[in-house]
This record gives C-alpha cells, structure tokens and sequence, in this order.
C-alpha cells in the first residue's frame, strides 16, 4: 500500500507537467485544428530560459517560472504569426508539416547554439521531504503539483468568466460565426497560443526543477505524449487535457513500478492508438460527422 | 500495345544508359568512395521516399511511420546476413524484412488508416516507435548497442538495380486500375466508397506495398553501411523521408527523384556545417509550405508520352 | 405490376434529439422512374444516405431483391452496397477533381474488372487486355453521353452542366440496378434543366434502370417520374402519380402554407 501511495504521488507529480503541456496542445487544437508539433519545444524553451536567468541573473523560482512563462508566451504568439497564420486555410496537412518544421528549427537551433549536451538545472530550491502517513514528498512535488493546479484554476477562469475566454470558445465551435459577431479572429488566436505556450513554459521550468537536466531535444516525448494525454481527454476540452495529463502521468509511473521501464513510451503510444479507436472523442469530447 | 512498348523500351534505355555511365565514372576513379557513398544514399532515399509518396501523395493517407519499416528491414538483414554472408542470403534476408514489414503494415494499418489526416499522422508515428522500442529491448537485436560488421553484401550496382525496379513497381502499381482505386480515396473517400471501392481494403494496400518497399531500402542501407542501431530509426528519420517526399512534389515522383537527387548532394555538400545545415532544411521546409506547399514539382511527372500531346490534357494515368 | 427491387421499411434517423426522418416506408421497383421531393430539410438527402449506406439506421429495415435473391442491406458500409448494385449522385458534386472525365468514369468500374497485383506490377499480356477493355467500355461510355471531346481533361476544368453529367455517367459506370440522383439539377438553367430532362430519359430507355430523384425542380420532376414521394420534416406526407400529387392539398399547404 505504501508503495502504491508513493506511485501515486510521483504519477501524480509527473502527470502535472504533462496536464499543463496538454493544456497547450488542446487549446490550440480546439481553436485552429492543428496539432502543434512545436508545443513541446516552447516547454524546451521554457526549460532553458528558467536554466539561463537563474544561472545568469540569479532570478529566484517565482521570477524565474514567471518571466519563462511571459518569454515563451511572446514566442508561441510569434510562431503563430509567421508560421500558421499564412497556412489558415491550406489544408491540414500542410500546415501539419510546418509545424513539424517549426518544431525542428527550434530543436536543431538550440542544439547549434547550446550544444546537444544536457545540462542540470541550477538547484534554486533546496529539497525538503516531508514523511506523511509513512510517505515520502518532496517539496518539490508540492511545489509542481501546487503550481499545476493554480494554473489550471486561473485557466479554467480565464476561459468561463472574461470577455476572451468567451471569443476563444467562440472561435472553436464557429470560426464564421464568431467574426460575425464582432470578434477579431486573430488575436483570438494569438492569446490562445499565448496562454498555452505559457502553460508549456511554467511546465519546463517544474520539469527543470524535478529532474534536473534538460537538454535541447528533451521537448520531443514529453511533447507526444502531451498530446496523448490531450487526446484521452477529449480534445479541445480544458478539463480533459488535465485529466488525460494525470492519467498519463500516473500510467508511465506505473509502468516504471511494475519494471518495465524500458517500455513506458511504448505503452502510452499503445494507448494512443487504442483510444483512437474506441473512444476517439476522448473523455469528454465530442464527435462530429462530416456531412455528405 | 505499340505505343507503350516503345515508351517503356526509352526508359529501359535511360536506365541502361545511366548505369552505364555511373559504371564509367567509377571506373576511370571520377567517383570516389565519398562521391559513392552519396550516390547509393541517395538510391536508396529514393526508394524509401517513392514508397511514402505512394501512401501520402497517391492514396492521400498520412503516414509518419516509415521509418519503422525500414528497421525491419534493416534487422532482417543485419541479424540474417551474420549466418549468411552471401548474396543469396541477402535477398534471402530481404524477402524476410519484406514479408515482415508488410505484416507489421498490416497489423499497424488495420486498425489506424480509419483515422482522420493528422491523427493517423500521430498515431503512425507512434507505432514506429512501438517498433523502434521494441527493437531497442530484443536480445535478438543485440538492443540499444545496434549490430556492427554487417557482411558488406551491397555495392551500389545492387543498390541502382533495385532502385529501378522498385520504381518500376510502384509506377506500374499507379498507372493501373489498382493506382486509380487508390487515388479515387485520395481525391474523395465519400464518392469512392460510393462508386463500389472499399477504401480501407484500397488504403492498406498502398499502405502494405510502401511498408515493403520501405523494408528494402532498410535491408540496402544495412548492407551497405554495415552498422546499424534503434536509433537510427527514429522520429527524425521519417521525418527526413517526408521532407524528401513534401520537397519534390507530394504525388509526383519525378519530383521525389528530383528532390532526393538535390537534398543528397546538399547533404553532402554542407556535411561540414552540422545543425547548421538542418537548420536550413527546417527553415526550407517552413519556407515551402507556406508559399510553395505543393513542392518543387507539385504533381507534376515527366514522361515521354509528353511529346505528342496537346497543352491542356491531363496525363490520364494509363 | 412491377417487382420490387428495393424496400425501406419504417426508417428512422435520429441525430441527438433531433429526428430527420420519422417513420418512412418506400419501395422502388424493376424500371420505375420514381420522384422524391419535399421543402427543404425535410429528410430527403438523409433519406438517401440512409438507403445507400452513408449513414446508418436508427431503426427499420431495407431489403434489396434480386435475381440472386433478398438481400437485407442493413448495417452494410456503402461500398458493399454499391457493389449489390445501388449508385449515387452527390448534392454536393462529389467527382475526383484532380483525375481526368476518363479516370473518373474507369475509377467506377473497379470492381468490374480484375487484372491481378502481380500482373498489373508486371505488366502482363493479362493487364494490357483488362486494361484495353476497361478503357473501352469506358471510352464507349462517354461516347453515348457525349464526354468524349473532355475524356483527358481533369473534372475540375469542366464546366458545372458538364461536371453534373459526368457524376451521373459515373455512376452508371458501376453498372447499378438502382440510380439514386440527388438535386441533379441544382444550379442549372432552364436549357441545362431540359438537357438534363432527357439525359434521364435517355438512362430510363437506353439502361433499364430504377431511377429515384430528389429534385426542387418542378418542371423536372413532374416530367419525368411515374410516381412521387411527399416528405414533409422527416415524414412521409404523400405518394401518387404527378397528377395525384399536384392536386394534393396537405402537398400543396407543405409547399405554400396554409391560406390565410
């Protein structure tokens, strides 16, 4: 039992990064039908910026998580415009690719400026276990898991109570209708690629802080398996993302458990197709049928 | 009858003609081993990218996954030619990775090509990963070390044979009923199903047949550069096929000739820059798909049948 | 009397709440030329797709008769029952628009010829002769209908008239039993409408065929068919002959509302 509370918590604690990369993922998709390849190399980025003002400026985890989080808002913003905004209307696959180009531009730029090597993340908070019911947490837990659900809270409100919230699920279900009514298409979309691109960011920063390395590729997993998780819950759906996230985040803790660790993408890929299948709509999506 | 044995005869003779002259080349030394080594990348990325171009350009299904194919191959040919280092035994090994990769296609394809566009993309990649994984995790596969001192059973005679042949295939898999069937689901699944074509059985056979010609590029590119690891067969891996595919034109195979010809000599070009050169390629890629999305060639095919027909026909695909 | 070729039996339709058709009961029958008509969203598209397999059934029952035998078509996908012998047109016009008016038309005889994997990759005495003879039947096609001039040409270069004679030759490539068209002549002319007029009549005589239509034009419809359903929200509101109907006052109120 002690072990499988220990799962929990450490499935729990991964699950939040990936609850708030799937957050990015499921809002940009819900929005503009696309699949970000790049989602997972802004959380990169994110990584090495919190990496650098640590390092470089002695920010501290609040400033450091927060200015990452503004940086790499202000870069998804500016991929969106110079990458997907020309592609609106070319069919999906095409803009499928430049997102795939996107996300390698990012990737082997990093690589050329910073090298291939990874690098540990500056300890800015000292580790602290706390022994509960005969249970180890780490501070650091607290701290990803405590951020995670903040984050989510503030998105969840966000969405439901302002005035852009609103023009975000207007877009989603209308794109027509919604310029109709008066909203402006674009920056609709650019605060939703800035608001998940935030997400990606405040995740790489938690990422850097619990395992300590981060490395220009390290986007890549993460990043798919985000989508996976983003999938499971339905995508497009806010909470779903979250839920997916944990769910994975618990499955590959599992998996790691029951010693098979050297599958544990395998299995969530299978899961991918597997849930693609039976339940393609995900958790708490919905399903559309073209019509002949 | 007439007409097509003359134009299949021309492209035997470029055919002849080419080898001829890369026979030449070698052997009064103009090519090096460098200038070889090049050449045969080159051959076999152009039957990797032929046979995604089958899937994505011609039956319209987007597969990330080939990749995974090729490592069949790959294996088939490493793990078998190490207690069969003889030409029999490497098309032996061959036919091995091919029968394989079309049952993994099979296995992979049943229960993914019912996907939407960018989902079975994903879940395609996903399942080379599987591949690539479990690979990574078999004894037999000597895991995540690779295989090494493959017997070196390939030259690049082998390689420009089955280069043609395999373009020949597929060509004449195109210009038949089965190529229509095929393109009809690409141009519109709703009308073909209507029509009386049974799209997912059409969809996995260009699925299945560009899984083998993936396998046979696999099984060349373990023979010829004796070493081979998981990781050469990732994510990035498939992506540098579509790249080639996307470049040249998706749905033209002149234009993957062209591009896998243009990409193999920058690549051999810039080897010296690194990153930098992917890079470029990334920024390339981004750059033609937002103003050029249709490629270098878009779906345009070079053919002799061209001399003597009037500007506004379509090459009608017979 | 006539025997019946295809049954439908209390169809229903629902999508979520909403029931787009409620209880309908149809039959076809051997060479019938049969008008399907109604105000807009009254079900009839769904009506189709319900019968050639697009969408499924929420209920009912829809048999197919035939010399081999009855055949329920329920549940089947649509490729299964175009090849029982049901082709369709597409409100929309759905033709491969980057293939050419001849692959368009050799695409719908797929099933009809067989060269075999081996022999088409290889180029086989076997493929050249399913080959020639599928072109032929093709080309002899287009030839009846007058496409000959833009057999090369891709579909989408073709004007609209064109393009909606080239769906219906498709579909009749496929060899059918049954020719559902939807709105053929949607978008046309009154010269285009009359083309069209006896293009059919010439499908009815020259192919022996059942034809159903869907159409808003009157002129069309009330021409050509023997015998008319009514569909009125999803229900069955009438059938007759032409004449039946255009006398029928609860047609006649669903067409024009009620008289102040």
């Amino acid at each position: 039992m002690q072990t499988f509370g220990q799962q929990l918590i450490n499935g729990l604690s991964l699950g939040s990064i990936y609850a708030l990369l799937a957050l990015g993922y499921t809002m940009v998709y819900g929005i503009i039908k696309l699949i970000n390849f790049a989602h997972g190399d802004i959380y990169m980025l994110g990584a090495f910026w919190g990496y650098y003002v640590i390092n470089g400026l002695h920010f501290n985890f609040i400033f450091a998580m927060l200015s990452a989080m503004i940086f790499c808002a202000l870069v998804g913003v500016l991929i969106e415009y110079f990458a997907y905004r020309p592609l609106r209307h070319s069919p999906r696959i095409t803009a499928l690719i430049t997102a795939i180009g996107v996300s390698f531009l990012l990737e082997n730029t990093m690589t050329y400026f910073f090298s291939a090597n990874t690098r540990n993340f500056p300890q800015v908070i000292t580790t602290v276990t706390y022994h509960v019911l005969g249970l180890h947490i780490s501070n650091i837990q607290l701290l990803i898991l405590g951020t995670a659900c903040l984050l989510m809270l503030l998105l969840e409100i966000i969405i439901k109570r302002t005035k852009m919230g609103k023009a975000m699920r207007a877009v989603s279900v209308d794109p027509e209708a919604a310029q109709l009514v008066g909203i402006n298409l674009n920056h609709t979309i650019s605060f939703t690629f800035a608001l998940g691109s935030a997400m990606a960011g405040a995740a790489g920063v938690l990422i850097g802080l619990y395992y300590n390395s981060i490395d220009p590729l390290m986007g890549m997993t993460p990043g798919i398996k985000a989508f996976v998780a983003a999938v499971i819950g339905g995508i497009g759906s806010v909470p779903g993302a979250s839920v997916g996230g944990f769910l994975i985040g618990l499955l590959e803790t599992g998996v790691q458990a029951v010693g098979l660790s050297a599958y544990k993408d395998a299995v969530v890929y299978v899961v991918l197709i597997v849930i693609l299948l039976v339940l393609p709509a995900g958790i708490f999506g919905k399903k559309t049928k073209e019509k002949v | 009858m007439k007409a097509n044995l003359k134009y299949n005869l021309t492209w035997l003779g470029v055919m002849v003609l080419v080898f001829g002259l890369i026979d030449a080349c070698e052997f009064l030394g103009i090519i090096n081993a460098f200038i070889e080594n090049m050449l045969v990348t080159i051959g076999i990325n152009i039957i990797l990218a032929t046979g995604l171009n089958l899937i994505i350009g011609f039956s319209g299904q987007f597969s990330l996954g080939h990749a995974g194919f090729m490592a069949i191959g790959a294996y088939a040919t490493g793990i078998m030619t190490q207690n069969m280092a003889t030409p029999l035994g490497f098309y032996l090994s061959m036919g091995v990775g091919i029968v394989i990769a079309m049952v993994a296609a099979l296995i992979v394809g049943i229960p993914t090509l019912r996907l939407r566009g960018d989902y079975l993309a994903i879940a395609t990649m996903g399942a080379a990963e599987i591949i690539r994984i479990l690979i990574n995790n078999f004894k037999i596969t000597n895991g995540a070390a690779g295989l090494f001192n493959i017997p070196p059973l390939v030259t690049w005679a082998t390689v420009y044979v089955l280069m043609c042949l395999t373009t020949i295939i597929t060509v004449n898999f195109i210009h038949s009923r089965s190529g229509r069937a095929v393109m009809a689901v690409r141009e519109d699944e709703i009308a073909a199903e209507a029509m009386g074509i049974n799209t997912t059985r059409w969809k996995l056979i260009a699925f299945v047949f560009g899984a083998g010609t993936a396998a046979i590029g696999g099984s060349l590119h373990a023979a010829y550069i004796q070493t081979i690891a998981p990781g050469d067969f990732n994510i990035m891996a498939s992506i540098a096929i579509l790249i080639i595919v996307v470049l040249g034109g998706v749905g033209s195979i002149t234009g993957t000739f062209v591009a896998a010809i243009v990409l193999g000599a920058l690549d051999t070009i810039l080897q010296n820059f690194g990153t930098l050169r992917m890079i470029i390629y990334s920024l390339a890629l981004i750059l033609i798909m937002i103003f050029k999305p249709a490629g270098l060639l878009g779906n345009w095919e070079f053919s002799f049948k061209r001399f003597g027909r009037t500007r506004k026909e379509v090459p009608t695909h017979d | 009397m006539t025997s019946p070729l295809l049954t439908a039996q209390q169809l229903v339709k629902n999508f979520g709440g909403l029931t787009a058709v409620a209880n309908v009961s149809v039959h076809f029958d051997q060479n019938e030329l049969v008008g399907l008509i109604g105000p807009n969203g009254a079900g009839k598209t769904t009506l189709f797709n319900l019968l050639t397999g697009e969408t499924p059934v929420t209920s009912g029952a829809i048999t197919l008769y035939t010399d081999q035998g009855v055949q329920s078509l329920n549940g089947k996908r649509p490729a299964q029952i175009a090849q029982a012998g049901l082709s369709r047109t597409f409100q929309n016009i759905r033709l491969f628009k980057e293939l050419s008016v001849l692959d368009n038309v050799r695409i719908a005889m797929t099933n009809h010829y067989h060269d075999g994997f081996l022999a088409s990759v290889f180029r086989t005495p076997k493929f050249y002769r399913t080959e020639a003879a599928m072109t032929t039947a093709a080309r002899d096609l287009l030839a009846i209908f007058d496409l000959t001039d833009v057999a090369d040409q891709p579909a989408k270069n073709l004007p609209y008239g064109t393009q909606r004679r080239l769906e219906i030759v498709r579909a009749l490539a496929t060899k059918p039993k049954l020719l559902f068209l939807d709105e053929p002549a949607a978008g046309m002319n009154p010269e285009e409408t009359a083309d069209l007029t006896r293009l059919i009549r010439q499908i009815q005589r020259d192919f022996h065929i059942t034809i159903v239509l869907i159409e808003h034009d009157m002129s069309l419809v009330m021409n050509v068919v023997e015998r008319l359903y009514v569909l009125e929200h999803g229900a069955l509101l009438a059938e007759g002959t032409p004449a039946d109907i255009q006398q029928n006052p609860d047609v006649i109120r669903a067409y024009l509302g009620d008289e102040a």
